[in-house]
């Protein structure tokens, strides 16, 4: 997995609650049996207009200003639904590095942090401080820093936020989390023993 | 561990009793801890990059015998005797197979009779038992805490990581009861209960908890009904919802081919006994609502959360008391292509989907049957009935369940995912609009454009019949 120290970048707001993974990438592709060139599905029913990828200029992701965006800015409950990690496949592939949201659906949050970008969870209040910001000064850029666990712009902004210490670690070294487990096989081994299993 | 121990013992939930008996070790310092998974459930769409995973790694199963796969999710369901025509579900279908050959994986294979949905096949064939922690790569896992099992689904690289170690790291979860005190009125079913529980939390009133449904209502559902209610704690973003085993839980797993036998169950059945929730547990949230309230549901939006009773009207974004719900009202309402203040009896249906992981039981082919009996499809309506795996479609076929639904114009399919998310061909065309007995009424979840009513089996049927919802309550069965 590429590690994630921090980033600056470009963000598009996508102004909606309970974005759901069928919306991240409808059901028509998953039926690939790689991890890799969902980019291009992302959004994929908002995003275009008919099945030949004529986009749809009113999407934001469509729009010139948004074109290099690589943080994405939500609202509520953002992945929820389906446990496809072709959702955080296509997001990552797409090439956001950040996605900011008042809150995430578990299974959603959990995926992200195995393909190298960072949910960050706010309040909604500083995430509807943030689409006001973005809209007053767009371009809009976000500075977003996992080592201090801060996000910052060039406007004075400086907010913090909260990750799980192991969850950052992972990420900011890229770790791989089955190689991290099986530092334990003999741990697995006593408990199997133990209940019998083996 | 450690508080085994103590004396005397701290009073435990469910969920902590399970959580307990399966931490294998937890790191000092570290607020999650690797939890040993019992069994691991299989399919086509989310498997493949995990098996990929795995031999990029030179790795292998840990425990291949604590893993089942079936393909559910893209396979047609008419025609089975022919290749499938769609050459890259075909693929998906073929790689299981062929990851199953390669890592010693017991398939349900697509022509076999056991085959059908993953969260019906599973306890059908015996592969759930009370106490277990198991996994898949599918949000609809939580299906099998009908049990009293944590069942929770993952992402594929967690599917990856549960075949190449048997464990997940994970962070315990916060705990709540929904606890549902006195009897369904008439009508009511698990699936009423269920959307009637989300509209209530919201469809992420759940995140982050482990959810148990007690109290009296939930005692007298059957196993299909606890099944149907446990699969749908993900619509209110809760990963894990469970019930207590009881007799009846017994009752339904008993001489399943995968269960234990004879002796060696009754001796389970007595430590399964010490499963339930102790009296003085304490929850981390507690909600309590009362049975009679909930009536015959009907989704009017675009999450499981939207919904009314079968004889209100479509709410008007206005009734809503936050922005942001009444801008999400307004946009389902725009997709759904209907109008605040129609009572939802007036809404007409172009479809009707029978099946799926939430309604595709046995008992839910009674129900919808029972409706059905003597009746015809109404004009314009076109009406499927896809049983949730093979062993349903033979037993409702050995009751003569088959003949009435195709007597009445429904076509009668072979067991798969189907329409509740259209990777196969049974999916609605823009703009068309369907009642389903699945569990989400998403923007695009049939098809693109297509519009998703969510109801119970026997609503569905009622619909089916009616051409548009009708009160379950005011049926006049043949």
């Amino acid at each position: 997995m590429q590690a994630f120290i921090k980033h600056e970048g470009v963000v598009v707001p996508i102004d909606r609650s309970d974005i759901d993974t069928d919306q991240l990438v409808p059901k028509q592709f998953l039926k690939r049996v790689e991890r890799s060139g969902f980019g291009k599905f992302l959004f994929f029913d908002w995003r275009y207009l008919n099945d030949n990828y004529d986009e749809n200029p009113e999407f934001e992701l469509n729009r010139p200003e948004y074109r290099d965006a690589t943080i994405l800015l939500a609202r509520r409950n953002f992945g929820c639904g389906s446990s496809r990690e072709h959702a955080p496949w296509a997001i990552a592939d797409y090439g956001f590095k950040v996605v900011l949201a008042s809150s995430f659906a578990d299974i959603f949050y959990n995926n992200s942090f195995k393909n190298g970008y960072l949910p960050v969870k706010l309040s909604e209040e500083q995430i509807e401080d943030l689409f006001q910001r973005e809209a007053k000064h767009r371009p809009y850029k976000l500075n977003v820093d996992l080592e201090k666990k801060i996000i910052t712009d060039q406007y004075g902004l400086k907010i913090a936020f909260e990750i799980d210490d192991f969850r950052r670690d992972c990420l900011m070294n890229g770790w791989d989390d089955v190689g991290l487990t099986l530092r334990f096989e003999d741990k697995i081994l006593d408990y199997e023993k133990k209940h019998g299993i083996v | 561990m450690a508080q085994e121990s103590q004396e005397p013992r701290a009073p435990k939930t469910m969920y902590d009793k399970i959580w307990d008996s399966h931490v294998v070790y937890q790191e000092p310092g570290d607020d999650s801890v690797i939890l040993y998974i019992d069994q691991l459930l299989c399919h086509e769409v989310t498997s493949p990059q995990a098996f990929e995973g795995l031999r990029l790694a030179g790795r292998k199963p840990r425990r291949p015998e604590r893993v089942m796969a079936v393909q559910d999710h893209d396979v047609p369901t008419t025609d089975r005797d022919k290749p499938i025509a769609d050459p890259i579900a075909r693929k998906q279908v073929e790689t299981l197979r062929a990851n199953c050959r390669e890592f010693g994986i017991r398939l349900y294979d697509l022509n076999d009779v056991e085959q059908g949905v993953i969260h019906v096949v599973a306890p059908e064939q015996g592969h759930v038992r009370p106490g277990m922690t198991l996994t898949c790569g599918d949000s609809h896992t939580a299906t099998h805490g009908a049990f009293g099992v944590i069942a929770m689904g993952t992402g594929t690289s967690e599917v990856e990581h549960v075949l190449a170690t048997q464990t997940l790291r994970q962070k315990k979860m916060k705990t709540m009861r929904i606890t549902i005190d006195g009897v369904l009125p008439k009508g009511s079913t698990a699936k009423d209960v269920a959307l009637y529980v989300i509209n209530k939390l919201t469809t992420a009133g759940g995140a982050g908890y482990a959810v148990e449904f007690a109290g009296e209502a939930i005692r007298a559902l059957s196993m299909e009904g606890r099944m149907t209610l446990c699969n749908m704690a993900i619509e209110m973003g809760a990963r894990v919802g469970m019930v207590a085993p009881d007799e009846k839980t017994f009752a339904y797993i008993k001489d399943r081919p995968q269960m234990l036998k004879g002796e060696d169950f009754d001796k389970a059945v007595e430590e399964w006994k010490n499963l339930p929730s102790d009296e003085d547990a304490v929850f981390d949230r507690e909600v309590r609502f009362n049975a009679a309230d909930i009536k015959p549901r009907v989704t009017w939006g675009t999450n499981p959360a939207q919904s009314v009773e079968v004889t209100d009207r479509i709410p008007s974004p206005s009734d809503f008391d936050n922005v942001e719900e009444q801008k999400m009202a307004k946009a389902a309402l725009e997709y759904m292509a209907l109008e605040a203040g129609t009572p939802m009896t007036d809404i007409k249906l172009d479809w009707v989907f029978l099946g799926s992981c939430t309604n595709g039981r046995i008992e839910d082919f009674r129900e919808a049957a029972k409706v059905v009996k003597g009746y015809k499809v109404a004009d314009g309506v076109r009406a499927i009935a896809v049983p949730g795996s093979g062993v349903v479609k033979k037993l409702a076929e050995a009751e003569g369940l088959d003949k009435i639904f195709i007597d009445a114009g429904f076509e009668w399919r072979e067991p798969g995912c189907s329409m509740c998310l259209a990777m196969n061909p049974d999916r609605l065309q823009p703009g068309e609009r369907c009642a389903g007995t699945s569990n989400r009424n998403f923007e695009g979840r049939m098809g693109k454009g297509g519009r998703t009513h969510l109801v119970s089996p026997a609503m569905a049927a009622a619909a089916a019949i009616k051409g548009h919802f009708f009160d379950i309550r005011d049926w006049k069965y043949n």
